[in-house]
């Protein structure tokens, strides 16, 4: 069962939601809602499920829809129609008790401008949650403490927010979510107020953070850089409606229309994606073979190199010409592993800029590597510029390149004239 | 041709007839809280009458130096108060101080409350203006009638109609106060779990403060505004030494009466707004 659902969640902003509400089941876009209505539609049949101990992004240009969507989660929005269930409980069928209790013990939250309390010390701002869940002081400041060290604001306890920068502010901030003590935390654009070097600074913390915690962390931003750096699953919105839902690199590689393929275009995405995407099967894996064995196979399958693994684990590479000067050399009843070549070779999880140097000095296609050492495959230069150029800019290439032939034509016939 | 018709013999007997009824049937329900009121201003008035001068002046001193954390206001409002008796005008003073507190404690209790309600709902808001208007612009002479007539002649009426007068910025400056908090910390406060009274006791009136102490300061200068009308229905204090030089065409004793409501409401002003000032410190973002 998912941590969290949202079952075709509809929000409507206005005098008569319900009354509103026709009209989107009728089919009435957010355009067409406003213009007949007057009333904005905040969510447009929603449905989606987060899962446990998951960095799900939802991303969306300013009014999308994606702060009024996280707030559904701990019903600082009510929905007009639709479900949201935790842990399968629907809690907009909850009483106000239980929807107090629910925010306390299960869902914290971080807020764009931090929403600190000016007139209290830092400490006693990330001991917040849990004096509201009424800890005896000593029992919550001891806790506040231990989670501001770890944010790193150890020395800045007594100070108040605004002596502090924006981006030690979000840090309490954070710290006064991980302190609550809840399994989910919410973040609504909890980085976009910041400068960019703080910004990525945070979201580095951030993952290491959920990493070591395991809590689930529904992250809100507009940035596509920022989602793809984060995120598990990544969730885009359009005008209230869900567009797509996936992992980045399903994202980046398969955009689900031109509206998801406008935001991806720019994208660094030698940054953003990972060695795995580029991966392919090793055109040849040798493990227990002898060397004539080894010959054989590589004239086989016409292949002048081949990848050796030994005892489940990357040993290195031989060559076809290698392997015949140790057959002269050792005879061909030597096992393939003990002239294997050291290779370099990449993790899985490398991101394919970090991968480009190792990759450009290669001279065999790179192998890729589990964290364990087994072989998962390998990658050829050649398929990195296929998958870091977009099919939109791509077509564009084509262009720009047939109009400038035509230039250069056009400049000939003049010069002939 | 008349035009209009005649609706002030009407307004005026049934306004009559109210007080009348009110008297009558239930003079005893006005004279207990009558009685209540007043014998909280006697027990301040006494206490701040059997202090000798020179306890007052340290204590006004000590409150200017803790409100302001500077000496040179500390000075500033022990001299005041020394000037005050040597114009000969102490008892009475203290008296009109009595009256003041008693009121602005008044409007506190009542305005406090009200300010609340009015910020968290907009109906209630928009009910309160006009009264609150309506309470600024009457003159005071029309309700002192009724007043006394319910209240006796003295004292209570005294505080209640300086209370009418001086109470609609209190609540005005507290519903301001409330409504300016940054919504993203309410917010967040909700997130966290908080009820509505953690909100309203955690987050919003502490940071209202600034706003809500500019709201007992204008309340309290409007006090003092009202102590020579407050005098001529039977009041005692500065007022009452106003109104004597005015009713003996003495004008040095008018004169000495002015200059003592003056340095009161220089000292009482200067106190509260330096407190205020310091409560602004931790309380906008931006500080």
């Amino acid at each position: 069962m998912p941590l969290i659902e949202l079952d075709h969640v509809v929000t409507i902003f206005g005098n008569d939601p319900e009354g509103a509400l026709a009209r989107v089941r009728a089919g009435a876009d957010k355009k067409a809602l406003l213009a007949e209505t007057n009333h904005v539609l905040g969510l447009d049949d929603i449905t989606l499920s987060i899962e446990a101990g998951e960095i799900f992004v939802v991303m969306g240009l300013s009014g999308s829809g994606k702060s009024t969507l996280v707030r559904h989660i701990n019903r600082l929005i009510d929905s007009t129609a639709g479900a949201v269930r935790i842990d399968g409980t629907d809690i907009m069928a909850l009483s106000k008790k239980e929807l107090i209790a629910l925010r306390r013990r299960r869902i914290a939250m971080v807020f764009q401008r931090f929403g600190l309390l000016p007139h209290r010390r830092v400490l006693e701002n990330a001991a917040y949650g849990l004096e509201i869940r009424g800890l005896p002081r000593a029992e919550r400041e001891a806790r506040a403490q231990e989670w501001l060290e770890r944010v790193g604001l150890k020395g800045y306890e007594d100070r108040y927010p605004g002596e502090l920068s924006g981006g030690m502010q979000q840090r309490v901030g954070l710290a006064r979510a991980l302190a609550a003590d809840t399994d989910i935390i919410l973040m609504d654009e909890a980085f976009s107020a910041l400068d960019p070097l703080i910004r990525s600074e945070l979201q580095d913390e951030l993952v290491a953070l959920q990493r070591a915690t395991g809590k689930t962390i529904v992250f809100i931003t507009h940035d596509l850089d920022e989602a793809l750096r984060l995120a598990d699953r990544i969730a885009i919105l359009k005008d209230g409606r869900l567009v797509q839902v996936g992992t980045p690199t399903d994202i980046l590689l398969s955009p689900a229309d031109p509206y998801v393929e406008a935001f991806v275009r720019d994208v660094n995405r030698a940054r953003a994606l990972t060695v795995d995407s580029l991966m392919q099967p090793p055109a040849l894996r040798l493990s227990e073979e002898s060397i004539g064995e080894a010959l054989a196979a590589m004239r086989r399958t016409k292949s002048d190199v081949a990848y050796v693994v030994d005892d489940g684990r990357f040993a290195g590479v031989v060559t076809k010409e290698g392997l015949e000067r140790a057959a002269v050399t050792q005879g061909t009843g030597e096992a393939v592993a003990a002239v294997a070549e050291a290779h370099p070779a990449v993790t899985a999880d490398t991101a394919i800029e970090s991968a480009i140097p190792t990759l450009l000095e290669s001279p065999h296609p790179l192998p890729v590597v589990t964290e364990d050492g087994e072989l998962a495959g390998i990658v050829r230069p050649e398929s990195v510029s296929e998958v870091l150029v977009s099919e939109r800019t791509q077509a564009d290439l084509v262009e720009t390149a047939t109009a400038g032939q035509e230039v250069g034509r056009r400049a000939d016939i003049d010069s002939a004239a | 041709m008349n035009i209009f018709p005649d609706i002030r013999g009407p307004i005026a007997a049934a306004t009559n007839d109210l007080v009348d009824f009110l008297v009558v049937d239930y003079g005893d329900a006005f004279e207990a809280f009558s009685n209540v009121l007043l014998q909280a201003l006697l027990f301040i008035e006494r206490g701040l009458r059997a202090l000798p001068p020179w306890a007052m002046i340290l204590i006004i001193a000590a409150v200017a130096l803790a409100a302001s954390r500077k000496p040179l206001m500390a000075v500033g409002a022990a001299a005041g108060l020394w000037f005050i008796g040597a114009l000969g005008m102490w008892d009475q003073a203290m008296q009109t101080l009595a009256i003041i507190l008693v009121s602005v404690c008044f409007c506190i209790l009542v305005g406090l409350p009200l300010g609340v309600l009015a910020a968290s709902s907009r109906m209630f808001r928009r009910g309160l203006i006009p009264v609150l208007d309506l309470m600024q612009t009457i003159p005071s002479f029309v309700y002192l009638i009724p007043a006394a007539m319910l209240f006796g002649l003295g004292k209570v009426p005294a505080i209640l109609a300086t209370v009418i007068y001086a109470l609609p910025p209190l609540i005005r400056l507290t519903d301001l106060g409330i409504r300016e908090v940054d919504g993203e910390v309410v917010e967040a406060s909700r997130a966290f779990g908080a009820t509505r009274a953690q909100i309203l006791t955690g987050v919003q009136i502490p940071l209202s403060l600034p706003t809500i102490m500019q709201g007992i300061n204008q309340t309290t200068m409007l006090a003092l505004s009202m102590v020579v009308i407050a005098s001529m229905i039977g009041a005692r204090g500065v007022g009452e030494t106003v109104l004597l030089g005015l009713q003996r065409n003495d004008s040095g004793t008018g004169l000495v009466g002015g200059i003592t409501i003056v340095i009161l409401a220089v000292v009482i002003d200067r106190i509260t707004q330096a407190y205020g000032r310091r409560l602004q410190r931790h309380r906008s973002a931006e500080a």
